[in-house]
């Protein structure tokens, strides 16, 4: 039986109800990027309800551990405000769980009575609460504002407004700000700028933190995640690359007021041309050559894209998931010669639409686009019924529709809580493109070894 | 308009009335004063004061050592009984204070909500307490859900606006009377009237007298500007029980005999402000 039964192909027009929405909290993106601080404890400034499922939320995804602390706000916290709870907890935290920071976010409630954060914390230094080098940072995450991916955002904001600073040091590196990747993909992007030869400090940094190895041995704090040096000295680099408009760009703008580092605004790089893109910006700035590995990988991307046309051109796809991935993987898709007909994403931003369409260069007149807080999966799944497609690419969330239209269903984005591989193999660069395309390839293939009438099953293909 | 009876006074009923109006209107000591004349009637009172600053009481108890419900909960965590929040006042009338965060931070509607619940659960409305009345004295500006908590189903039904002819205060009093409307199409909540706490403005008893008729209630009664309300204030007493034979104490027993008697409850019609306006133009205020 399928599950979404109820679903109807006729679209009547909805004001107040959203049914499977495309985006969640913003704390979990806060949570997220403060995992990304080497010896960082994540705190989550109200009721122990919504760490518990900032926490969940992460680990569901990551397969992995998600440390964080609360203010376990009551009901007197509440009406007295949360100072009293945010004292106790940072003294608390120093004091059994020694970090090097605390990232502190705050939740709907702390926010809606309006608690001060940067006067509470000052109120810690006063008492010596925080030991000697040790840090607090915060950030404001209202879950009525924005999505995930603005809680991301702010955090890593929030890194650059406490830590960036600007010395006389000589500007030799070069800042890459992920956005709201896999640690695979943070992995990946490392790799990359070192094959460049650039010296690089990438921030935040999730790799060895929700991707570690199982050795026998328990750490409280992994190994990964940058370091508060390496932060600080985001304000002396010589150029910062911000990658994907909503997680990326406040930060990097950030940087620029604050420290007067020039930094350049990019697509993630996913897919050929975006990371054509990056390479090249890369390249430009930092006015080097790019060494024959990374042109001998991209043109292995070129020989599978091209090899295998035949078997995605005029595909119909539906993505579904965080806005800067979008930009990118729909221009990957018609750059495929694919046909990215259905995009739907959860991230409120006018800015959206306009940078999908530009970069589908009127390829896909027929695209339809859901963008903001009200965009969702019954929607996606009434133009599926109306117009079907040949695959989702997307989150979990998507395989209810997927297996009520038979269609395949390419795990991308967040959150994949059904399957492993997205920590630990990337989709940014050239590699992860190939990924991408392997994985595309796949499911597309697959289906058509399951389905095609017997006379056209095909050995080779 | 509508007009709804309450159930008629054969059997013993306790009424629930909430007192709002303009920050610094005189609510606090309006309510304190008529309060004293209802114990001195021989009803039985409670006081709930809904006001962070926690002086809704401080007449009645001579001082304003109220223990608020919200610090005890602060304090002494969700365990409490009801003598630890509330205490006997002027004639055994029964004080408490909701209490709320300092100036500034947290959230003083959330506390009005959640110290209201917990008079309920710890049993302050049962029938063993024997009150004829309740009072909330509401902090003036209500300013978001929590200081409408008070008139929420189940809570006050009738409300009494202290008023005086100064333009802004009728302009407040036009503004809670439209959340009353709101709350009286859901509930039970009426508005018993409007008491005129005078400012001594030019023929304010027929001004407010012309705007009670306008929203389709009455002024319950006139409280003259008397300075023995101030002087019993720094006494920390009402007029009442620090000259029990002065004028104003008579004026407070007028109208606790009015509210007492009280059979008009409607549900209001606010005004237009222009109509507001041209009220205050008419009698005479702009010239």
């Amino acid at each position: 039986m399928t599950l979404l039964r109820h679903t109807f192909d006729e679209i009547k027009p909805r004001k107040a109800l959203t049914v499977n929405s495309a985006k969640t909290c913003q704390p979990v993106g806060a949570m997220y990027a403060a995992l990304g601080i080497h010896r960082c404890l994540p705190h989550s400034h109200g009721s122990q309800g919504c760490c518990s499922y900032h926490r969940s939320a992460l680990t569901r995804h990551y397969k992995e551990p998600v440390m964080a602390a609360t203010s376990s706000f009551t009901e007197g916290a509440s009406v007295f405000g949360g100072q009293a709870n945010l004292l106790k907890g940072i003294e608390t935290i120093f004091q059994v769980y020694d970090p090097d920071v605390v990232a502190v976010h705050t939740t709907c409630l702390s926010e809606t009575i309006g608690d001060d954060i940067p006067q509470i914390v000052s109120k810690c230094n006063d008492k010596g609460f925080i030991p000697e080098g040790k840090l607090v940072i915060h950030c404001n995450t209202p879950s009525y504002v924005g999505s995930h991916v603005t809680g991301f955002a702010n955090m890593v904001t929030g890194m650059v407004k406490y830590l960036s600073t600007s010395t006389e040091t000589e500007a030799t590196r070069y800042n890459v700000i992920p956005g709201w990747v896999e640690p695979s993909d943070m992995r990946e992007l490392k790799r990359l700028m070192g094959v460049l030869g650039l010296d690089t400090i990438l921030f935040p940094d999730t790799s060895d933190v929700l991707d570690c190895e199982l050795d026998g041995e328990r750490d409280f704090y992994p190994d990964g995640g940058t370091t508060i040096e390496d932060l600080r000295a985001t304000g002396d680099s010589a150029a910062t690359f911000a990658l994907g408009a909503w997680a990326s760009k406040p930060a990097g703008e950030e940087l620029e007021s604050k420290c007067g580092v020039p930094t350049k605004h990019l697509d993630l790089p996913i897919g050929l041309r975006a990371t054509d893109r990056f390479i090249d910006a890369v390249r430009t700035t930092a006015g080097i050559e790019v060494p024959t590995e990374l042109t001998k990988e991209r043109g292995r991307l070129v020989d599978v894209m091209s090899d295998m046309h035949q078997y995605l051109h005029g595909k119909r796809v539906a993505l579904v998931g965080d806005p800067d991935q979008l930009v990118a993987l729909s221009e990957f898709c018609a750059d495929l010669d694919m046909r990215p007909v259905y995009i739907v994403s959860g991230t409120p931003g006018k800015a959206f639409e306009h940078d999908v369409l530009e970069r589908l260069e009127e390829r896909i007149p027929e695209v339809k686009i859901a963008n903001g807080a009200n965009a969702d999966m019954f929607l996606l799944h009434q133009w599926i019924k109306q117009e079907p497609v040949d695959m989702i690419i997307g989150n979990t969330y998507c395989k209810y529709i997927c297996r009520d239209e038979n269609i395949p269903l390419i795990r991308h984005g967040f959150p994949i809580l059904d399957r492993v591989g997205h920590s630990l193999f990337p989709t940014v660069g050239y590699m992860g493109a190939m990924r991408l395309l392997e994985k595309i390839l796949d499911a597309v293939m697959t289906k058509q070894d399951l389905e095609s009438d017997e006379e056209k099953v095909e050995l080779v293909m | 308009m509508s007009t709804a009876a309450l159930e008629p006074k054969t059997e013993k009923t306790f009424r629930k009335v909430a007192i709002y109006g303009k920050g610094g209107i005189g609510k606090s000591t309006t309510t304190q004063n008529t309060v004293a004349a209802l114990a001195e009637m021989g009803r039985k009172v409670m006081v709930v004061g809904c006001d962070p600053k926690a002086d809704s009481t401080r007449l009645l108890l001579g001082g304003l050592a109220q223990k608020t419900v919200l610090d005890s909960l602060r304090e002494e965590g969700e365990d409490l009984e009801l003598e630890d929040i509330m205490k006997e006042g002027f004639r055994n009338t029964l004080c408490t204070e909701s209490g709320g965060p300092e100036p500034g931070v947290g959230c003083a509607g959330r506390g009005i909500i959640t110290s209201i619940n917990m008079l309920e659960q710890l049993g302050a409305y049962e029938e063993e307490q024997d009150l004829d009345y309740a009072f909330y004295d509401v902090l003036g500006d209500v300013v978001c859900g929590g200081f409408a908590m008070p008139i929420r189903e189940g809570k006050a039904q009738e409300i009494y606006i202290v008023v005086s002819g100064e333009m802004m205060a009728m302009y407040a009093a036009n503004n809670i009377c439209k959340g009353i409307v709101k709350f009286a199409e859901a509930g039970g909540v009426r508005l018993g009237g409007l008491i005129c706490n005078s400012r001594n403005v030019d023929r304010e008893a027929d001004l407010i007298n012309e705007l009670a008729r306008k929203l389709g209630t009455q002024m319950i009664h006139f409280v003259p500007r008397n300075n023995d309300v101030q002087r019993a204030e720094i006494k920390r007493q009402t007029v009442i029980d620090w000259n029990p034979e002065c004028e104003q104490a008579d004026e407070y027993r007028a109208l606790a005999k009015a509210i007492d008697e009280n059979e008009m409850f409607v549900v209001p019609t606010p005004l237009e402000i222009e109509e507001l306006e041209s009220l205050l133009i008419e009698f005479g205020m702009f010239n």
